[in-house]
């Protein structure tokens, strides 16, 4: 951390920060308020953000509601998260006209603008990241992820407050970004409303310099400290992730997998708003003539039957199966597969499951051995 | 050339028999040749024998109207064919014919049956080697009726 | 600045056009299609490895290789489950199948080799192992006894069935059976398991298995109680796949995805995991 690169700026400085990237060429995503939720979604301005708005979570609940203040980033992640853009949920991978036989094959490009994503937390970064090593740290490296991850300008933005569902501290992806950013910024209100930047690039750097600022000093600093302190000590969930993936995969007949199936729906919504989920398919379509085809990459979800279909049938046909396999590849396949655990800690899919299900209390109950006989008890 | 028990104890089903006991088998047995495509037993006659094969193969038939004799199972050399003279009604479930030129021991069930209730160690070793085959018999049996080609491979 | 976007070839989950070049059924259900691609050279699959194959408008599935032709083309055996697999089946001689890959580990012949080596397929299961057996024949003095124990429903289901007898002239010891017979089939009736009776192994032996799972699972139990190792007895195994690189999350088996680091595996790395019901 070097101390001289940290800036402040003053709302007006927010706002010229916003305009400076759209004058950049960037389309600017970011929270917004829509349909009753923070979403993310482009930002003409920075009069756009939410200000003056929270999100209350709970377990199978979530509500926007007024601040007392003008905090412009003041709640923590709602239902979408960065994948909406790096990941859509549909997209087509390519169209082919068939020409009778010697088909012309049309790859998609990626969308034109690239993105700059404003208000990242520290949790949604670290998914980022995650979703970085499955979709290119590997053999093959899937295409339009790389297009689109290529461009991006990120501008992580610090919770003062932490949702009632977080514990990014126990997944070790928040409360504070320490790296992977081009600008992060830190909301202060004791005194004149402003935002600390830490710059983490040099692009974050090119993009400042067209933005009003002054150097920051220690008791901002300071300030910003105290805040992502406060933040660790407020988690609302602890995970203890010690031994957490043997755990999992000793217990793989639980009973608690009976006792969750009771409960889960199969609804598949985790999947939905988890930000590391990325399981898609295709679909292939032809149009009336049979002349021109496509291919379309569209989010899949392990919840759902099709989703280990082989010839003969589904090989998790039980919805006890297939939550024990989001569970079990979220919190334990994931590190074999892939290097990390595959959760960030954002508790979206605890507030988004329509009963309620706690992955973390879940996780801690998968853990408790059964029986007589088990060396490890 | 062999002895009747020499022979008895060659099958791999009698290796190790008791003491005495090849010889009492081999009192109820005699030397049997089929030409390729003779029939053993049919369905439905009596069954007063079973065959120990030391060359050759048999096939047990199912005939079903509409589809003609199938084949339900093939014994190999080294095998026993015929287990209907053990319980009665001592009848045959099946059809059997030698697929190949069969050279067999036929081994007469009543003769058995007499010996083994008068020593009963003799009818022990028969029953506990006989339950073997039947077992291994009936899991592979069991295998098929799962019907496990049915599904593909190839999506 | 405006940003440029970054320039990339076609990538991997875009499918090059591939004629076919020749069909033949086998079984009631199944064909044999040979494709050759409509530009360039083919792609250069080894024994065990798979192709995703598109019907261009229908989707696409994995099918393993089961074979090379002249040229190098690809030879896949396809049996008609489902709409994707029915069309691949329906495309005439000269209609166009799209291709992607090699994807997959391989039959690991090279550890065969010196030592006593068994083919053991169920069914479907010959398909992939194909390849693996024509690689054997390929230098069979280089291997120590050489069996291929093979078992389907039906005589009718048998697949190769004038292969089969080519094998056996050139070498291999080719042994058969069926689930059910007729009056014209005079080889074995019963379970493929119970061809291993009569076969001698010594160490080292390597086992090369493919067919329906519960197929493998039983087979592989003689197997182990003949005394061959479970490192050195390999499977092929099956799971749903969209992409085959790795990026879809379906094949998953555990920790393992199937497209990435199988679908060859030895039964050491999968065989506890196949008993965990549903995994």
């Amino acid at each position: 951390m070097q101390p001289s690169s940290d800036v402040l700026i003053t709302l007006d400085g927010l706002s010229s920060l916003v305009d400076a990237l759209r004058g950049r060429g960037y389309q600017v995503v970011g929270p917004k308020l829509r349909d009753g939720a923070i979403l993310y979604d482009e930002l003409e301005s920075a009069d756009d953000l939410p200000s003056g708005y929270t999100e209350i979570h709970a377990p199978g609940s979530y509500r926007v509601e007024r601040r007392d203040d003008e905090a412009r980033f003041g709640f923590a992640v709602g239902p979408h998260s960065w994948k909406q853009f790096l990941l859509p949920p549909r997209i087509r991978l390519w169209r082919a006209r068939l020409n009778g036989g010697a088909p012309e094959v049309e790859e998609e490009p990626p969308p034109e603008k690239p993105f700059a994503f404003f208000g990242v937390r520290s949790c949604d970064l670290a998914a980022i990241g995650i979703q970085d090593r499955v979709l290119t740290g590997g053999r093959y490296v899937d295409h339009d992820y790389a297009a689109r991850r290529e461009g991006i300008f990120v501008v992580v933005v610090d919770c003062a407050e932490p949702g009632r569902l977080c514990f990014c501290d126990s997944m070790g992806t928040g409360p504070s970004a320490e790296s992977g950013f081009d600008l992060a910024l830190t909301e202060l209100m004791n005194g004149e409303h402003r935002f600390l930047v830490r710059i983490g690039s040099e692009r974050g750097a090119e993009v400042m310099a067209e933005v009003p600022h002054e150097a920051a000093g220690s008791p901002d600093q300071d300030a910003r400290e105290a805040l992502v302190d406060n933040a660790r000590a407020s988690m609302g969930r602890t995970l203890d992730t010690e031994g957490l993936k043997e755990d999992i995969l000793q217990n793989l007949e639980h009973p608690r997998w009976d006792e969750v199936a009771d409960r889960c729906l199969s609804c598949g919504n985790c999947t939905l708003v988890c930000p590391t989920c990325f399981c898609v398919g295709v679909e292939d379509t032809a149009d009336l003539t049979g002349e021109v085809v496509e291919r379309d990459r569209v989010w899949n979800s392990c919840f759902s039957l099709d989703h280990s279909y082989v010839a003969g049938g589904s090989v998790r046909q039980s919805g006890r199966s297939r939550y024990r396999q989001w569970m079990t590849h979220k919190l334990a396949t994931w590190h074999d597969q892939f290097g990390t655990s595959g959760c960030v800690g954002c508790g979206r899919c605890i507030a988004w499951c329509p009963v309620g299900i706690d992955i973390t209390e879940e996780a801690a109950a998968v853990r408790v051995r059964e029986g007589a006989g088990d060396e490890n008890a | 050339m062999k002895t009747l028990d020499q022979v008895v104890l060659d099958s791999p089903l009698f290796a190790g028999l008791c003491e005495g006991c090849p010889e009492q088998l081999a009192g109820c047995s005699k030397t049997i040749g089929f030409e390729a495509g003779e029939t053993l037993f049919r369905e439905g006659e009596p069954a007063d024998v079973f065959y120990i094969l030391r060359k050759g193969r048999v096939a047990l038939e199912l005939y079903v109207p509409g589809r003609g004799a199938m084949t339900i199972e093939t014994i190999e050399a080294g095998d026993v064919v015929g287990w209907s003279w053990l319980f009665p009604p001592h009848t045959w479930h099946f059809d059997a014919r030698a697929v190949a030129p069969v050279r067999a021991i036929v081994v007469n069930g009543a003769c058995l049956r007499t010996k083994c209730e008068a020593d009963p160690l003799l009818g022990y070793e028969l029953m506990t080697r006989f339950s073997a085959v039947l077992l291994e018999r009936l899991n592979a049996t069991r295998l098929r009726l799962a019907d496990l080609y049915g599904g593909g491979r190839g999506g | 600045m405006a940003v440029e976007p970054l320039q990339l070839s076609p990538g991997p989950m875009v499918p090059v056009p591939y004629t076919v070049r020749s069909r033949g059924r086998e079984t009631a259900d199944t064909w044999t299609i040979e494709l050759e691609p409509l530009a360039g050279q083919p792609i250069d699959p080894e024994p065990g490895q798979f192709a995703m194959l598109t019907a261009y408008g229908v989707g696409e599935v994995p099918i393993s290789l089961s074979g090379r032709g002249a040229g190098g083309s690809l030879i896949h055996t396809i049996r008609d489950v489902g709409a994707v697999t029915a069309e691949l089946c329906r495309i005439p001689r000269g209609g166009t199948i799209g291709v992607r890959g090699p994807f997959g580990t391989t039959w690991p012949l090279e550890e065969a080799l010196g030592g006593d080596v068994v083919v053991l397929a169920g069914g479907l299961g010959l398909a992939p192992l194909r390849p693996a057996v024509e690689g054997v024949l390929a230098q069979l003095d280089a291997y120590g006894r050489a069996y291929l124990l093979y078992g389907a429903r039906t005589p009718g289901d048998l697949l190769y069935p004038q292969q089969l007898e080519d094998w056996r002239t050139e070498g291999l010891d080719v042994r058969l059976t069926v689930d059910a017979g007729t009056r014209s089939w005079l080889d074995r009736v019963g379970f493929v398991s119970a061809l291993l009776d009569d076969v001698t192994l010594d160490e080292p032996a390597v086992a090369l298995v493919c067919g329906p799972e519960v197929m493998m699972r039983v087979t592989v139990g003689a197997l182990l109680q003949r005394g061959v190792p479970a490192e050195r007895i390999y499977v092929s195994l099956e799971r749903s796949m969209s992409c085959g690189i790795g990026h879809c999350g379906h094949c998953q088996l555990g920790t393992l995805l199937i497209c990435r680091d199988g679908p060859v595996f030895t039964w050491d790395e999968v065989g506890g995991l196949l008993t965990v019901r549903e995994l």
